[in-house]
Formats: structure tokens, sequence, C-alpha cells
């Protein structure tokens, strides 16, 4: 290692001279993502816990705070699985085969990624609202979407529809036809074909998608706050419910909550840093 | 028809998967996306306009715009450097402080909003001292709304640079030295000309990110009318008066504004992969 600098210094005489440059430049680069990262972060856990563990447990075990974080696990049990299959379908298509429009179906598959997330719920308001497309019926029938929990679902599958997909196509393109094909020859049937050859090639990737959709559908807010109404107890997720606490002026049991779901966050990174360390 | 789609292939399922994917897709996102614009053509022209260029909404959209913009800005600055960083200089702590980059993809935008008030606020860890010492107020004024969208828009261009940088040849670099080039001139004549699409990918992605934003930033901007209001709220604010229409005008805005990003960006990735292969 020393012989290695060595040589590099003699290539470049100036360079100890200037070895402040880096010093400088890791000081600067460190001092902006403690200012814009590592402070938040610290200040959630350092909020949360400012009264004291008995104010942080009393803030999760309330009833509204349970019913808030039972509804965000429903909104990402349904979600997350949803979007997986379709992920798998897309991928299988577009990496598989060629056929023309291909690159517009990717970029259509990326849109949701693109829409601002209120206007994400707003549309889902325009089709099944009071006054929308499927109002009347909706009203006809008893049975309601917005303001009520089937909107949660559907605002939760939007906002994260392109996670999955987007992490298996490239892989699977990268990977290309050959093993499925010598699969096929050897007369292995499309389900064989699935689970024994393409899925476990791509499974790191397929679970990367699951952890990012996974904590996106947890941690939605703007696109779940239009359609929730917010119902305290019904129809709020664990990111409504901080809000109301924080409007409310509950700081603690507010940092609290936010602190499960930075926990949650932080999962996630690990889970991802351990993932791509594997593939 | 089915030539057309399918050129021979072995393989199976093709027909019932790009089914399924087109079925999904219409339902989940594209017809609900066309009720936008259905809804927005019950608007008369004059309607649509007046309801777009209202003053107040006109603020929002401009303060979304800009600070959006500014953040991207700053984003591309400090995302370089900490791109930069983290690719060449070995330090304690690198491989935390990589995986943390990510952080503001992963942490909900609400508790992001919440935290970043409370080190912002005048009181805050950070809001205090810029107050005392400089008199700047950064909570509850549109510089907490460049904040916030500073924050979520971090790891776009740090992630867009990083493998580039990785793969700059320094033999380039040394060669440029040996040559007589000042680190500036170097930095300006070498590196950045190979990193500048992706620089400027990770600027588009993080830029149209922070356009929409809604979250991290409504805790923190104070949301004052004509100041410190989004244009999301705004959206916000217009269903609560049950202004549906008016609200959906200003969604079309936003929702036109970000497909034409949508295709900068891959427009951009395109001549970004050109561009390399152009290079190697």
């Amino acid at each position: 290692m020393a012989a290695v600098l060595d040589t590099r210094l003699e290539a470049r005489p100036n360079a100890r001279r200037i070895a402040w440059v880096p010093l400088a430049l890791t000081a600067v680069a460190l001092a902006w993502l403690t200012l814009f990262l590592f402070v938040p972060l610290f200040a959630v856990f350092f909020e949360a816990l400012r009264k004291g563990w008995g104010t942080y447990v009393a803030a999760i075990a309330e009833p509204d705070a349970w019913a808030a974080i039972r509804l965000t696990l429903l909104a990402a049990a349904i979600a997350v699985p949803v979007n997986l299959v379709f992920g798998i379908a897309a991928a299988w298509a577009i990496a598989k085969f060629d056929f023309r429009g291909k690159s517009v179906l990717v970029t259509l598959i990326d849109l949701p990624f693109s829409v601002s997330p209120v206007v994400s719920g707003l549309i889902f308001v325009l089709v099944f609202g009071a006054q929308g497309w499927f109002g009347a019926w909706l009203t006809d029938h008893d049975a309601r979407v917005i303001f009520a929990v089937p909107g949660i679902v559907l605002a939760s599958v939007f906002v994260t529809f392109p996670f999955v997909a987007r992490e298996l196509i490239p892989l699977m393109q990268a990977q290309g036809r050959d093993e499925e094909e010598a699969a096929v020859l050897l007369g292995a049937n499309a389900w064989q074909l699935l689970w024994r050859v393409t899925l476990p090639n791509v499974k790191w990737g397929l679970l990367y998608g699951v952890i990012l959709s996974n904590a996106r559908a947890m941690g939605e807010f703007g696109a779940v706050s239009v359609v929730s109404g917010h119902i305290r107890g019904v129809t709020n997720t664990l990111p409504l419910h901080i809000e109301i606490l924080y409007n409310e002026y509950q700081f603690a049991a507010a940092f609290a909550c936010a602190s499960l779901l930075a926990l949650l966050a932080l999962v996630t990174l690990a889970l991802k840093t351990w993932v791509e360390s594997r593939s | 028809m089915r030539a057309l789609l399918r050129r021979h292939s072995v393989l199976p399922g093709f027909g019932i998967a790009l089914g399924f994917t087109v079925l999904y897709l219409s339902l989940v996102v594209l017809v609900p996306l066309s009720a936008a614009f259905q809804k927005t053509f019950t608007l008369s022209w004059d309607a649509f306009v007046a309801d777009v260029t209202a003053p107040r909404v006109l603020a929002s959209l401009q303060l979304s715009f800009g600070a959006a913009l500014a953040a991207a800005l700053l984003n591309a600055v400090f995302g370089l450097l900490v791109a930069w960083v983290l690719v060449r200089y070995p330090f304690h702590g690198r491989r935390l402080v990589d995986a943390l980059v990510d952080l503001p993809f992963a942490l909900p935008t609400a508790v992001a909003g919440i935290a970043l008030t409370a080190v912002y606020a005048p009181n805050g860890w950070i809001g205090k001292p810029l107050a005392d010492l400089f008199g700047v107020k950064v909570a509850f004024t549109p510089l907490g709304v460049l904040v916030a969208l500073a924050f979520i828009g971090l790891p776009f261009v740090v992630r867009t640079v990083q493998p580039v940088l990785e793969d700059l040849e320094r033999e380039l670099e040394e060669a440029a030295q040996s040559l007589g080039a000042t680190r500036a001139q170097t930095f300006v004549r070498v590196i950045l000309p190979t990193v500048a699409p992706a620089l400027l990918t990770g600027f588009a992605l993080a830029f149209a990110r922070a356009v929409g934003e809604y979250g991290s930033v409504i805790f923190i901007a104070g949301n004052m009318p004509m100041v410190s209001e989004i244009a999301p709220l705004m959206i916000v604010t217009k269903l609560e008066q049950y202004d549906v229409a008016g609200a959906t005008a200003i969604a079309v805005v936003m929702l036109v504004a970000s497909f034409a990003l949508l295709l900068a960006v891959n427009g951009l990735q395109w001549w970004s992969r050109r561009y390399a292969e152009a290079r190697s």
C-alpha cells in the first residue's frame, strides 16, 4: 500500500503539497450530509424519547396509534404482493421477448414516479369520489372507496407500482434468454421455468424491489392523505396519525410514532446494503 | 399481427404476461390519470386559465418550480461533491455514510418533514444558531421549503454520478496533470465533461421529485398564502373547499410539467449511454 502511494506521489510531485484538498472536500461533504441527513435523523429519536420511555410507550400503545399501524400494515400487505406479480409479468414480457412499443411501455411503467403524490390521490377522487365517474354507482350500492380503506389501498398500489418492475427489467434483460430456452428444450413447462430458472436468477433484485416498495407503501403521505378523510381509528395510516398528533402539538407522541417509521427506514437501508453485497 | 408482435421465441407466456401488464397498467395508472384530463376538459378554456393564473395559484406554482430548481442546483453541486468524496477518499465510516445517503428515499416524507422542522425551527438545533448569528429564519419561510426539497433530492445526483466516477480512468487525470494542468483545469476539462450527462440526469430527477413534493414541505413551510404555499398544497386546499375542477386544473399543469421532465430524463439517459459508448 505504502509503495503504491509512493509511486503515485512521485508521479504527481505537487500532490503532497496540496494534500489538504481531499481533507477539505471530505469535510465539506460530511458537513452537508450532517446538516441535511444526520442531524434530522438523530432529532427524530431524540424528540421521541425527550419525555422518557413512559410517554414513548404510551404514544405507541394508544388505540388510535394501533389502528393506524394496522391499516398501514394492511395497505402494504396488499399493495406489495399485487405489484410484485405485476412486476414479474411485466419484466417477463419486456425482457424475454421482442415487440413493438416496448420502450413506450417501459416509460409508461415509470409514470407513477413522476406524478406528485397529491395528484396521485386526486385522480382516484376523480374516479371514485362523490362527483367522480363511479361516485353515483358506489352511492347506490352503499359502497365507499374514497375516505375509506379501499381508497388508501388503491393510492398505495399506485405509488408503489413501478418499483419491482423497474428492478427486474434491467436484471432480466442482462441475463438474456439462453437459460430459459435451454430449459424449454429440456421439456420444462412455463411454471417450472418461472420457479426453477427465472426467479432464482433474479431473487436478489426481486427482494430489493419488494423492500423498496414496502418502505414506500408504509411511508406514503401525500396520496393517502388526499383519499383518507382522516377519520381517526378508521382511515388514518401511521404517517397521517403523525400529522394529526403534530398539528395538535403532541410533539413527543408524534415523534414516537415517527421513530417507528424511521426505524423501518433504517432497516430498509440495512437490508438494501445487505442485498447489494449479495448480488 | 401475432408474427409482428413476437419474433420466433420458444419461451412460453408472452401473451398472458404482456396482456396482464397492459391491462393492469391501464387500470391502475392510465385510466385514473386520464380522469384528470377528462375533468379538465369539462372546464371552458377561460375557466381553466382563470383557475391556474389566479394570483395565489400562480404564486404557489412559482414557489414549487423555483424552490425545486434551486434545490436541484444545490443538490447537483453538493451531490457531485459527496459522490466524489465517497468514490475517491477513503475515510472511517465511509460504508455507513454511503448507505445513509439513501435515507431520503427510505424515510417517509412526513417523518422527514417534522424532523427538519424541529431542527430548523427558530428554537431548533440548527435554526437557533442561524437565527442568533445571522438573523436568518429557515422554518416557516420559503427557505424552509428549499431545505425540505434539498433533503428529498439529495440521493438522486449522488446515485447517478457515483457509478460514472467509479469508472473514471485515473490515467486521464494523471496525464492531464503531468502535462501541466492545474487541479481546477483537470476538473473542468477532464472530469466534468465525463460526468456531465449523469449529473444532468440526476439534476433532472431531483428537480422532478421536488416539484411535486408534499409531505416533507408542508410541516416546515408555514404555508402562508402567496409566500410559502406550494402548488400541491394548493390542490389539497381546493379539494377541501370542494373545488374539484380547480384542484384538477392545477394538477394538470403539474402533470404536463412532470411528463415533459420524464421525457427529458429519458432523453438524457439515452444521450449519456451514447456519450459513454462514444468516449469508450
